[in-house]
């Protein structure tokens, strides 16, 4: 029987990005025994890669904006499958969870009057996103970080989960093992809130680095949580396409939102082809009322680029499928064209843009203020995740709460730029909140030994076929189907043909073998990951199957348009008595007349 | 392209030594590639930090050619490869396995520097007014991505191991950030002569030479605090006026 230590908390995080660190603060701050868990060190989840910025109606660039507008803006880009009270909450908090960055030592760019200054992006039909330059996602974690080091809470980094521990129905806990040794930790928790961000690396294009490989989604899927919207994977449109070692790291929005446009091959702007019929009043309908929009004047539209990112993702990909893509298969994204309008362009885009003037200079040796970059879309985030409570954030299983990318409901079908990271403040907070309520409310389970014995023993079993099936080649493999077969467009025969291929993965993944010893060992790490990226998939191309229609992220070629009846049901993902997956269509709550009216105002 | 060689070092802190792995190489290619493809083709076991691979949070760290660089950030078509490029694992920090070192002695030293500490807010909602003049200062030095190079190449840390005296590079540049932060009210000026060892820094730049966000740590951080020190604890003319006042 292998060893483990057994430690005790009230309140278990599960990652260490913007969502585990809010979450944590908040807990600590009602009192509570806080730990977190984080895969990497702290300081290095993906929401340092995050660079436009957080959305967040304070009306400081203009005072036209508010809760409500925000509001309607979420529910339009979601196609309005979003759990609206959780678009309600974010919209109305995210204003005061922003402005207590500062308190915390974050720093802002600036108004003239020395405000939060705000940017334009995609699908915001005012300038929202509080920003630093391109980097606003490692200003929001470090801030957090700097800020929890001091609240007490038991921070274990490089520490990842193998599973949750249950007990008499409720959350119990969770086993972890630590990569420097591979030493099982057992967390004895109260409540256990789950913030391990997203699922990327299911798929072969990704901004994703190795950590994305939907954890929280897995493990609350086999606790007994549903998944909600888990069809809606967002595919950034800009992603860096060369050299092929960076392809799919990503391409700030915030490139477009300073005046950047699309071209393809031909120099044509091919985003003024394709404007759907419900953002038409919003759009520019010419080149010159676009560049107007991005340099701030009020009375202009926001230009085509600046689209929903579904929508400009499926546009690129149509663009080089038809043959107008560049020559390394994407298309062209230019600022450096903005010399023709504002004296010191160069200095202006450095300024502006410092990360992608650096990443495009030292990955792909291309000066992104004299010439165009080559972009195509890249996996980026997962709108779907673990259905919760809107107000709690507290999933089915009592205990055990969902925040940030895994949790899922807010975004419906496709995800604003900018709601992220917002998102991840908003209900980080909450989830804190009322875990750390439910911990105070509730005496701790009893630790469940079996479970925890077998899972040990399952973990260590790579261990005893050392000649067996190498994990990374059955990851690579995943990655391609799950790229090819239930990527950006998608058909009913080549889903199920996805679901076959899955099937196979996993009788295989039950045969996978590692060599050498459990200290920092990538390849056992691998094999351990593997059942959580093969459980996201198979729910992935089931809701896809599930939904006949296209909608926001979620494009079916063979149901190219939307349907009325589509519109009225999410689609939910249970783990059935059987064990099979369960796929049900889950009816649209009731919204308010309040914000009906709202939503119709705004439209 | 052609095959290349990379003399990587594997062991863990009881020894260990440096062994070649010979692979193809594409264009484009950074060095951290080809350590994951030699993880992928010949040695699932070797020990590697990432995470996003784009330079922006610091993790693949490591020393190519002797020079400590972000792995993921080094092209190699900057590196000579007619010879074995060699890497290897910081070498200020104890080593964990293969290219992955102990760095948590950083997160320990981070929790003694006092915390941020604002003033009262400027207005009603409880907001501060900043010019953006003013803030640029801290932004520059926010802008780190903890990757530890800086700590790894410190001759006061590197050569002469003074862990209990020293904090570093990095953590000057932390202070700095909240110091020069216009709505700090915190003072961390005599915790950095006393207990952080202000004074052993004697300005070499090497932290400056090394950082991959190119933050002037010696320039814009470390000399500043370094006046700020002197000017509070030993002007002459302040510690006159300290003796007859007594404040």
């Amino acid at each position: 029987m292998a060893q483990y230590d057994v430690l005790e908390h009230d309140v278990l995080v599960i990652g260490a990005g913007g969502a585990g660190l809010r979450a944590a603060v908040e807990a600590s701050a009602a009192g509570v025994k806080v730990g977190v868990i984080s895969k990497s060190l702290l300081g290095k989840a993906h929401t340092v890669m995050a660079e436009g910025g957080v959305a967040a109606a304070m009306a400081n660039v203009d005072d036209r904006d508010s809760w409500r507008v925000h509001f309607a803006d979420t529910m339009r880009g979601g196609q309005y499958l979003n759990q609206w009270r959780m678009a309600e909450l974010h919209a109305k908090e995210a204003p005061a969870r922003v402005r207590e960055l500062e308190a915390w030592g974050a720093l802002f760019d600036r108004t003239r009057d020395g405000r939060i200054l705000q940017r334009n992006f995609g699908g915001h039909r005012y300038p929202r996103l509080a920003h630093v330059g391109d980097r606003t996602g490692l200003e929001i974690i470090r801030t957090l970080q700097d800020h929890g080091i001091h609240q007490g809470i038991d921070f274990q980094m490089e520490t990842t989960v193998v599973t949750l521990l249950k007990e008499g129905g409720r959350i119990a806990g969770a086993l972890c093992y630590d990569r420097e040794r591979g030493r099982f930790k057992v967390f004895h928790a109260k409540a256990v809130v789950l913030a391990t961000g997203g699922i990327g690396r299911a798929f072969k294009i990704t901004s994703n680095s190795w950590e994305y490989t939907g954890d929280g989604h897995s493990l609350a899927y086999h606790a007994g949580a549903s998944l909600i919207d888990m069809e809606f994977v967002q595919f950034h449109p800009t992603g860096m396409v060369w050299p092929p070692s960076v392809r799919g790291i990503l391409v700030t929005e915030g490139v477009r939102g300073e005046g950047g446009v699309l071209r393809n091959k031909e120099g044509k702007r091919f985003m003024f082809d394709d404007i759907p019929e419900n953002y038409r009043t919003q759009t520019a309908d010419n080149p010159e009322e676009g560049w107007r929009y991005t340099q701030g004047d009020k009375s202009a539209r926001r230009p085509p680029e600046l689209l929903t990112r579904d929508h400009v993702a499926r546009c690129i990909q149509r663009e080089v499928r038809e043959g107008r893509g560049s020559p390394h298969g994407g298309v062209y994204l230019d600022i450096a064209w903005i010399k023709e309008k504002l004296p010191h362009a160069a200095e202006h885009i450095k300024k502006k843009l410092p990360s992608m003037y650096h990443q495009f200079k030292q990955l792909g040796d291309i000066d992104i203020t004299s010439e165009p970059m080559e972009v195509g879309p890249t996996t980026h985030y997962m709108m779907g995740g673990v259905y919760v409570d809107p107000d709690t954030q507290m999933s089915e299983v009592p205990g055990l709460f969902a925040a940030g990318e895994c949790g899922g409901g807010l975004h419906g079908a496709n995800r604003l730029g900018g709601n992220s990271l917002s998102d991840l403040l908003v209900f980080g907070k909450l989830s804190g909140e009322h875990a750390a309520r439910y911990a105070k409310a509730n005496k701790a389970p009893s630790l469940p030994k079996a479970q925890v014995e077998e899972a040990t023993r399952q973990a260590l079993l790579p261990f005893e076929r050392p000649s067996g099936v190498n994990p990374f080649q059955i990851q690579h493999e995943l990655q391609d189907t799950m790229q090819n077969l239930v990527g950006i467009v998608r058909l009913e025969h080549e889903m199920i043909q996805a679901l076959d291929k899955l099937k196979e993965y996993v009788r295989r993944a039950a045969e996978v073998g590692v060599s050498g010893n459990r200290d920092f060992n990538s390849g056992w790490h691998a094999a351990l990951d593997l059942p959580n990226m093969l459980t996201v998939s198979e729910a992935i191309a089931r809701a896809g199957i599930e939904r006949k229609e296209s909608r926001g992220a979620h494009f079916r070629d063979d149901y190219p348009d939307k349907s009325a009846e589509y519109g009225q049901f999410n689609i939910m993902i249970k783990k059935a008595a059987d064990g099979g997956m369960q796929v049900i269509r889950q009816p649209l709550k009731p919204m308010p007349g309040e914000l009906k009216q709202i939503i119709e105002e705004m439209k | 392209m052609a095959d290349a060689t990379f003399r990587i070092w594997r062991g863990d802190k009881s020894g260990g030594g440096y062994k070649d792995y010979t692979t193809q190489t594409s264009e484009g290619m950074v060095v951290l590639d080809a350590v994951h493809q030699i993880q992928a083709e010949s040695a699932p076991d070797l020990a590697v930090r990432w995470n996003c691979k784009a330079g922006k949070c610091g993790s693949c760290s490591a020393e190519i050619n002797g020079m400590p660089r972000l792995m993921c950030m080094t092209r190699l078509n900057t590196l000579d490869l007619s010879q074995a490029v060699t890497v290897q694992p910081m070498k200020t920090f104890p080593k964990i396995r293969d290219l992955v070192t102990d760095v948590s002695w950083n997160y320990k030293v981070k929790t003694k520097i006092a915390r941020f500490a604002p003033r009262k807010p400027d207005a009603a909602d409880g907001t501060w007014r900043m010019n953006q003049a003013d803030v640029d200062r801290p932004q520059e030095f926010r802008k780190c991505i903890e990757c530890y190079l800086c700590q790894n190449v410190c001759h006061v840390l590197r050569d002469h191991q003074m862990f209990d005296d020293f904090i570093g590079p990095r953590f000057l540049v932390y202070a700095a950030n909240m110091e020069m932060n216009p709505i700090d009210s915190g003072d961390r000026l005599g915790a950095l002569k006393d207990q952080f060892g202000i004074g052993l820094c004697n300005i070499t730049k090497c932290c400056t030479k090394v950082c991959p966000e190119e933050i002037k740590i010696t320039d814009n951080a470390i000399i500043p605090l370094k006046e700020r020190v002197v000017d509070e604890y030993f002007d002459p003319v302040r510690k006159l006026f300290k003796m007859f006042t007594g404040k």
